[in-house]
């Protein structure tokens, strides 16, 4: 192992640990009134960095195997790029109305780069002492983005509650992992369970250990936080976290289980069954009464959580890649929703349901990107959330779980309930008030254009299935 | 391209062209044109599957094409036609063609109406030639969640609650399909390490018989809740109210087809066994769905409730000779299918513009209207005969093939089913005559009627389209009959192989 080495291998986060000084520097050096020129230099690098991140990466592992990537690893990193790539694109008008006068804007890029180095982190952690630094990376420089909008009451509450939640997931989680590190007497993931998994200890460890990561993913009951800090936090942080950092969750969850954890699935099988299916029922049950969009939009990611540990039950490399696959299509998704609540919350400063009434015959559209990823969400085709879904399902259905299978598509026909209703407020009302003709920036149009190509391209296009599930199966 | 894929492309292409158009003059010409074209070359499919058909031999489907799509899933785009698949993308050309016709005068967003309404086609041309089941359920859906918007945004009435109530059911039926398909899926015999979609490769090797009586009820209940099987009937009605004309038309004349073609093609054929064995369940529900339709639209006087009861029953009776598994009655369904298809699509058209002149349609309001609208009034007659099973239309030659095909069976179920279904045609025709007596005869009982404009070429254009094939059927019904009989019996003696 050499210096070469270690760069060309973790350049990912190198070049994010790079752009992040970068910026340091920036803020030291630049006069104050010339601030808003890093900008321009923060999304441009970060574009660039994206656009690294798809040169595909090797097998490899550093630090005596407390790093380690492979070509899967390096896939999902990609797709952690792209969704924030795509939420520096549609916060760029509230960045700079909002944070620049502050003198926070640089700021705001510092902590999202940081949020995000954590995740590659986390991702590649081959021992649960980097896993763990990863955790807390990607999550207290979020608490203190959720806390952005100082003026707003609730931007401060959803600031503190989430520091306080996932300070206390954290303690659970590292709890955890001391009991297991109390069986096992190794904290690398290589080996670590190789004699044990029959110890009620480690078991009980363990389920410590999977309720941090809960935490993490908002599935039920571990949600409560969710919704509130959802409404709380400026669009730009809620979208980071139900979409980025909830799908690095997941697939550190998905790592761990298939590989780390292994030889204990009939233990999570168990428990990944039950939250999956009160994952998906409470999370649906409570986005039908939502009348703000981004609450709303909190429920149902909630609810398609849910869905996703069907793959993760499912397991083996055709799990593995309906699970990866489902994500990619969540995210350009989930992002193209909130690329619209953002471009109207900027400029009308609306977020309620009733206010997107008539919002067709206003802002057509606007109105269609929203309707094409409520459909996507929603499971209906030929939009790829129909593939995705269908995806995950067929994984959970080939490995028998018929009834969580029936479950789930109870679950899928309330979903749709839900995901019509501000179709019906934009599209069938009409409304005297309606929301005015927006003319949204260069910079949110080339973001919510990127998702909606993902979601038109994503599920019709089969060889990006087949490349996934190529990746998985090399991994697994 | 192959000669089946042109079929969608064809809409599809259509809806580009509005997309980009401008004004509501080149939105209805672009349909129509669209949709003109669909059905000459649908027309130009029957006569290239006729001189195919002669020279195949034993080949069930023909024109077949797989186009790997999800090879790790063996997802194909797998189409192909027999006689009945082509009978019924040519009834779905002319109702969507006849649809653009009375839907000419659309004023509220009339792009958007196009679009949706072409949409939903392309769903259906879609579901028709497909053979791979993943492509079918995703046309399926394709097809119907245009109706939300379609009844939504353009309906009338309570057209919110309806279209909610349409789509919620609707879709909760296809996620009980989903169910069983992928039981169908991961049941289905393995080719080169892979399951298959591809529905002619698991009818020649059906799944265990546990498994088959587990999947059965998924697969059957998930088709025939479009199909408006009792009890699951209850969006059809409120949806046919509440939506626009030429929505009703697709929606009772296409759609609910769609189920009815759905069951045979994939509930009956594809697990067989189990259709023997718990099909009496559901023929029980489908007699009782016969004579429910037939007295509910007894009791009604809005004109559409009165249409869309005497769909339910009709479908019903559908659905009851799909059951009974035996060429004639098979033959006979998928006649009633088209029939009825045409029937209910000029009803609700008359329907749709006697409303636009009366502006109610509550039977009991009117009075006279034949002395008024003449052409309209009589085209109505006619229908109504159609609809009650005079010879001569398309609906006697139907239903007297179920009834004949229904006959042979001698079981006590069957032959109870059988005879209240027959009895049901009574009370069919004391429901049309009523309206036919009420509406059209008489004295007018409303002065302002006077003032009523008489029919428009487009309205003309499209009824005289529709009756002309109901027409064409009950005189000739042979040549139809002859094309689906020959596809419906190989698959008879495939399913009597299976179960033997």
């Amino acid at each position: 192992m050499n210096w070469i080495d270690i760069v060309t291998i973790m350049r990912d986060e190198w070049s994010i640990i790079g752009i992040l000084i970068l910026l340091l520097a920036g803020e030291i050096l630049v006069d104050k009134k010339q601030l808003s020129m890093l900008i321009p230099i923060a999304i441009g690098l970060f574009v660039l960095h994206t656009a690294m991140s798809f040169i595909p990466g090797d097998k490899a592992t550093l630090f005596g195997g407390m790093y380690r990537t492979n070509e899967m690893m390096h896939f999902m990193k990609a797709i952690l790029n792209v969704a924030v790539l795509i939420i520096l694109f549609q916060s760029y008008d509230w960045v700079k109305t909002t944070l620049l006068p502050n003198g926070m804007a640089n700021a705001f890029y510092m902590l999202l780069f940081a949020v995000l180095s954590g995740m590659y982190f986390l991702i590649s952690a081959g021992d649960f002492i980097m896993f763990f630094i990863g955790f807390e990376l990607s999550t207290l420089p979020i608490a203190a983005m959720a806390a952005f909008q100082l003026k707003e009451m609730r931007s401060t509450e959803a600031g503190i509650k989430l520091v306080l939640l996932a300070g206390l997931a954290s303690g659970i989680m590292l709890y955890g992992i001391s009991l297991m590190y109390a069986v096992t007497g190794t904290l690398y993931f290589d080996g670590f369970l190789s004699a044990y998994y029959h110890e009620p200890l480690l078991v009980f460890g363990f389920i410590l250990f999977l309720s941090g990561l809960a935490f993490k993913i908002s599935l039920v009951p571990f949600h409560f936080w969710a919704p509130d800090v959802y409404e709380g936090a400026p669009i730009a942080i809620t979208s980071l976290l139900s979409v980025v950092s909830k799908a690095a969750s997941v697939f550190i969850l998905m790592i761990l289980l298939l590989t780390v954890f292994k030889d204990l699935s009939d233990a999570w099988k168990m428990v990944l069954y039950i939250l999956a299916v009160l994952t998906m029922t409470i999370g649906n049950l409570f986005a039908l009464r939502q009348t703000n969009m981004k609450r709303f939009l909190a429920f149902s990611s909630i609810a398609q959580a849910g869905f996703i540990l069907l793959g993760i039950l499912a397991g083996g490399a055709v799990g593995a890649a309906t699970v990866i696959y489902f994500v990619l299509i969540y995210v350009f998704t989930n992002l193209g929703a909130f690329g619209v609540i953002q471009a109207i919350k900027d400029e009308s400063g609306k977020e309620d349901m009733t206010d997107y009434t008539g919002l067709y015959r206003t802002n057509p559209k606007l109105s269609l990107v929203l309707v094409l990823a409520l459909f996507s969400l929603a499971g209906i085709p030929p939009v790829a959330g129909f593939f995705g879904k269908f995806f995950l399902f067929s994984a959970a259905a080939g490995k028998g779980y018929y009834i969580l299978l029936i479950i789930a598509v109870i679950n899928v026909t309330i979903s749709l309930y839900y995901y019509l209703l501000p179709i019906r407020a934009m599209l069938l009302r009409t409304s005297d008030t309606p929301i005015p003709t927006t003319k949204s920036g260069n910079m949110m149009r080339i973001g919510l254009l990127i998702c909606v190509a993902g979601i038109m391209i994503l599920g019709l296009y089969s060889p990006v299935y087949s490349f996934v599930l190529g990746l998985t199966q090399s991994w697994l | 391209m192959d000669i089946l894929t042109i079929l969608i492309i064809i809409p599809t292409l259509t809806v580009l062209a509005l997309i980009f158009a401008k004004g509501q003059k080149s939105y209805r010409t672009i349909s129509a044109v669209g949709m003109g074209i669909q059905t000459v070359y649908s027309i130009y499919l029957l006569t290239r599957y006729l001189t195919e058909r002669a020279e195949a031999g034993g080949e069930t489907m023909l024109f077949r094409r797989t186009v790997e799509w999800f090879k790790p899933w063996n997802i194909n785009y797998e189409i192909g036609v027999d006689g009945i698949s082509v009978a019924m993308i040519i009834l779905t050309a002319i109702i969507t063609l006849t649809g653009v016709f009375v839907s000419w005068r659309v004023k509220e967003l009339p792009k958007e109406f196009f679009v949706s309404l072409i949409v939903l086609s392309t769903g259906v041309f879609g579901f028709f030639i497909s053979l791979d089941l993943f492509t079918m359920f995703l046309f399926y859906e394709l097809a119907v969640i245009p109706m939300y918007l379609l009844i939504g945004i353009w309906g009338s009435g309570p057209r919110e609650y309806a279209a909610m109530k349409l789509t919620l059911m609707l879709m909760g039926a296809s996620a009980l399909l989903l169910v069983g398909i992928l039981g169908l899926y991961f049941h289905s015999p393995m080719v080169e390490g892979h399951h298959t979609f591809s529905m002619m490769a698991i009818a020649q090797a059906p799944m265990e018989h546990m498994d088959q009586l587990f999947f059965f009820p998924f697969v059957f209940v998930g088709f025939a809740v479009l199909g408006a099987m009792f009890p699951f009937h209850t969006w059809s009605p409120d949806g046919h109210a509440s939506a626009p004309t030429a929505v009703s038309m697709l929606h009772a004349g296409v759609l609910m087809k769609m189920g009815g073609y759905g069951v045979f093609r994939v509930a009956l054929l594809l697990m067989p066994t189990a259709a023997h064995e718990i099909g009496w369940i559901f023929m029980i529900l489908a007699g009782g769905g016969i004579l429910y339709g037939a007295f509910g639209a007894l009791r009604q006087t809005d004109l559409k409730y009165i249409n869309a009861y005497s769909s339910v029953s009709h479908l019903a009776l559908v659905l009851f000779a799909l059951l009974l598994m035996d060429v004639v009655s098979w033959s006979g369904s998928v006649l009633q299918m088209i029939s009825h298809g045409l029937i209910t699509a000029l009803f609700f058209a008359l329907i749709g513009m006697v409303y636009e002149r009366t502006h109610t349609r509550d039977v009991t309001k009117m009075g006279g209207l034949l002395k008024i609208i003449p052409f309209i009034g009589m085209m109505y007659v006619m229908v109504g005969m159609a609809s009650l099973g005079l010879p001569g239309m398309s609906g006697f030659a139907a239903e007297l093939a179920i009834f004949v095909g229904a006959f042979q069976h001698s079981g006590t179920l069957e032959r109870v089913l059988t005879i209240m279904a027959v009895l049901s045609i009574v009370v069919t025709a004391v429901y049309i005559l009523r309206v036919v007596g009420k509406m059209l005869m008489g004295p007018v009982t409303n002065e302002a009627f006077k003032q009523m404009d008489k029919a428009r070429w487009y309205e003309k254009t499209a009824a005289i389209i529709l009756l002309a094939c109901i027409i064409g059927i009950g005189v000739a019904p042979g040549g139809l009959y002859k094309l689906i009989n020959e596809s419906v019996t190989p698959l008879i003696e495939l399913i009597q192989k299976g179960a033997l």
